[in-house]
């Protein structure tokens, strides 16, 4: 496949004053951390709060502000950069109607899907490493490397710990990745891109409100989202697999799923947009 | 209706045209295709359909079976008020909508079946220029050009300024898309069909929110394109757009085709009319009438104890000369004679009911 239409595609996402102004936010989050934990003096350590307790590590290595911001991101503000840009694939298009000069071009309408996605990976991968990498930045210029607490305990060196903190972002982009597929898929239903984004961002947060409803414990293993905050288990010593084996299978079998079903809708689908 | 239609005239054939056709007559009692037009199967044609028809979900039928035969080299105005299921039938072509039933081919490729091989030799407007509204001009060409896959991207900078250039609309190549006027919208979408050579293009409305002068752009674009042998189907609702540029015509309404031919077929398979000015209308009626001439109308005024008129008559099978000669014997004091101007608009509003460049 020719690599021209992907450029074209990415070029026209980067280009986008929005989505540069949605990265920006996504980057301002970890810088408003490490200032907040330096000038605060506050030294609360360990457990709880959204922040999964990295914020109270962050004075001992900065890496800890990266996971940080990435925890707290993880339940709207990431969600919601992929639905932006997934959900404006192809409504995106239809809305403005470049997508029928696209069609007529031609662009095979699995081609067309195929550089839409690519494109909505890439910018999760972007959103993804900008979080840790704004996190790591300033966590190290604020606090400095120091050794690194594993969570369960286990001191390990700055190194060990950005190559864990590159696993955990790893594991975010395959969530998060299946998630911009059913972002994809909404897409194809529909010539509103904002009608989509927010149709999958609610998505995201009824999973989210399910999986927190015990009696419905049942189900959770089902719901998308519910294997996304079990990234802590790649900073235990050993790595726990327990939970990031299924995650991994959950992503990759709900992409599966919602990329099929987006072929099979736009396949077929009338282009009167 | 003045101006009577005749179904099955021709200059041999002795029965005189009944006049004045009920606009409700099928389109199947319509023989106003040319015989080498039809049953083609799409060897001489770049644009062919057999049967195609569409009906959106909730059953309403936007085209129904029709039978596009476009000739190569044709300028093809595909003519019919808005709504009468053009650009249906236009994203039918392009594969951009499925036909509920019948095919069509391009430049003798299904569709959509071959689409991916004949659609990059084809350059479309469909229902009007979209682009993206923050991009420049150029860097819209630029990413269609990039969608491209036969487009060598060596030659894209200047293909795309030498398209910028046909359509006048290099000095705002760099704006943004959102800020064009209309008529720069239409223009650059008409630049994005040009962005290869084509062997055909499908115009949907290109002269729309253009500007007189523009509109003439465009329209001498056209021929200067067909000239070079590009085959054209160029819809428009505008029935003087298709008698300037226009070789053959197909008439679209409320879904059917209702007619389709060569333009000078249609012309001279009217009923030719003929005109007499004279000082003695109501000789010259008398004179037509004795001839055998059918529909003669005699309009007389009286001004100041002279009088003066204009008598038409349908000529049918006489001889103008020998109408001529009649005149002189029965001593009509003919001051003027002539044909009268076939008026395609009233061929139109006999075969579809209504007038053009009105929506309905």
């Amino acid at each position: 496949m020719s690599s021209r239409f992907l450029r074209s595609e990415l070029r026209l996402i980067y280009g986008r004053r929005r989505n540069i102004a949605g990265m920006a936010v996504l980057a301002v989050v970890p810088i408003i951390i490490a200032f907040a934990v330096k000038y605060s003096g506050s030294r609360r350590g360990g457990g709880g709060g959204v922040d999964g307790g990295f914020i109270g590590q962050a004075t001992n290595n900065g890496l800890f502000v990266g996971l940080a911001a990435l925890t707290v991101e993880l339940p709207l503000f990431l969600p919601l950069a992929v639905a932006v840009i997934a959900g404006d694939a192809v409504a995106g298009e239809a809305n403005v109607g470049t997508l029928r000069y696209l069609l007529a071009r031609p662009v095979q309408r699995t081609r067309l899907l195929a550089v839409k996605y690519l494109g909505v990976l890439i910018a999760t991968i972007t959103a993804v490493l900008l979080v840790a990498a704004v996190g790591v930045g300033f966590g190290l210029a604020l606090f400095g490397a120091g050794p690194v607490t594993l969570l369960s305990g286990t001191q390990v060196s700055t190194g060990v710990g950005l190559w864990r903190l590159l696993l955990v972002s790893g594991y975010l982009v395959i969530c998060l990745a299946a998630f911009g597929a059913m972002g994809l898929f909404v897409s194809t239903l529909t010539e509103q891109p904002i009608g989509a984004t927010i149709a999958v961002v609610g998505l995201a947060l009824l999973s989210q409100i399910l999986d927190s409803v015990t009696q419905l414990s049942a189900i959770h293993p089902y719901l998308p989202t519910h294997y996304w905050l079990s990234f802590g288990d790649l900073l235990r010593d050993p790595i726990s697999t327990d939970q990031i084996v299924p995650g991994i299978v959950s992503a990759v079998v709900y992409g599966l799923i919602f990329l099929a079903a987006a072929w099979a809708q736009f396949g077929s689908k009338d282009v009167t947009s | 209706m003045t101006s009577p239609v005749g179904t099955s005239v021709t200059p041999s054939d002795p029965a005189p045209p009944v006049a004045g056709i009920a606009p409700a007559a099928g389109p199947t009692d319509l023989p106003l295709q040319s015989a080498a037009m039809v049953g083609s199967s799409g060897d001489g044609c770049a644009v062919t359909s057999d049967g195609l028809t569409k009906r959106f979900r909730g059953g309403q039928v936007a085209v129904d079976h029709i039978d596009l035969a476009v000739p190569h080299g044709a300028v093809y105005g595909f003519l019919g008020p808005n709504g009468s299921g053009k650009t249906t039938t236009i994203r039918m072509l392009l594969g951009l909508v499925r036909p509920t039933a019948g095919t069509s081919t391009l430049l003798g490729g299904r569709i959509p079946e071959d689409s991916q091989r004949v659609l990059p030799r084809v350059g479309a407007l469909v229902e009007g220029p979209a682009f993206h509204p923050y991009l420049s001009g150029r860097d819209n060409l630029r990413r269609l050009d990039a969608a491209d896959r036969t487009a060598d991207p060596a030659t894209c900078t200047e293909r795309i300024a030498g398209a910028l250039d046909r359509v006048g609309l290099s000095a705002a190549a760099g704006k943004r898309f959102r800020n064009y006027s209309l008529g720069m919208r239409q223009r650059l979408g008409i630049a994005a069909a040009l962005l290869q050579p084509r062997e055909l293009l499908i115009l949907d409305e290109p002269t729309n929110g253009l500007d007189p002068q523009g509109t003439r752009e465009v329209r001498s674009l056209v021929t200067d394109l067909a000239a070079s042998g590009v085959t054209v189907l160029l819809s428009t609702h505008l029935l003087s757009e298709v008698e300037q540029i226009c070789t053959h015509v197909g008439v679209m309404h409320v879904g059917k085709l209702v007619a389709q031919s060569r333009l000078s077929d249609l012309r001279s398979q009217t009923a030719q009319r003929i005109r007499v000015h004279t000082t003695r209308p109501e000789l010259a009626v008398a004179s037509l009438t004795r001839l055998g001439l059918h529909d003669v109308i005699g309009e007389g005024a009286q001004t100041g104890g002279q009088s003066s008129g204009e008598v038409t008559a349908l000529l049918g099978s006489a001889k103008p000369e020998a109408v001529i000669a009649t005149l002189v014997h029965d001593e009509v004091p003919v001051l003027a004679f002539g044909p009268v101007p076939v008026n395609l608009e009233d061929v139109f509003v006999t075969l579809t009911g209504e007038g053009f460049g009105v929506s309905g």
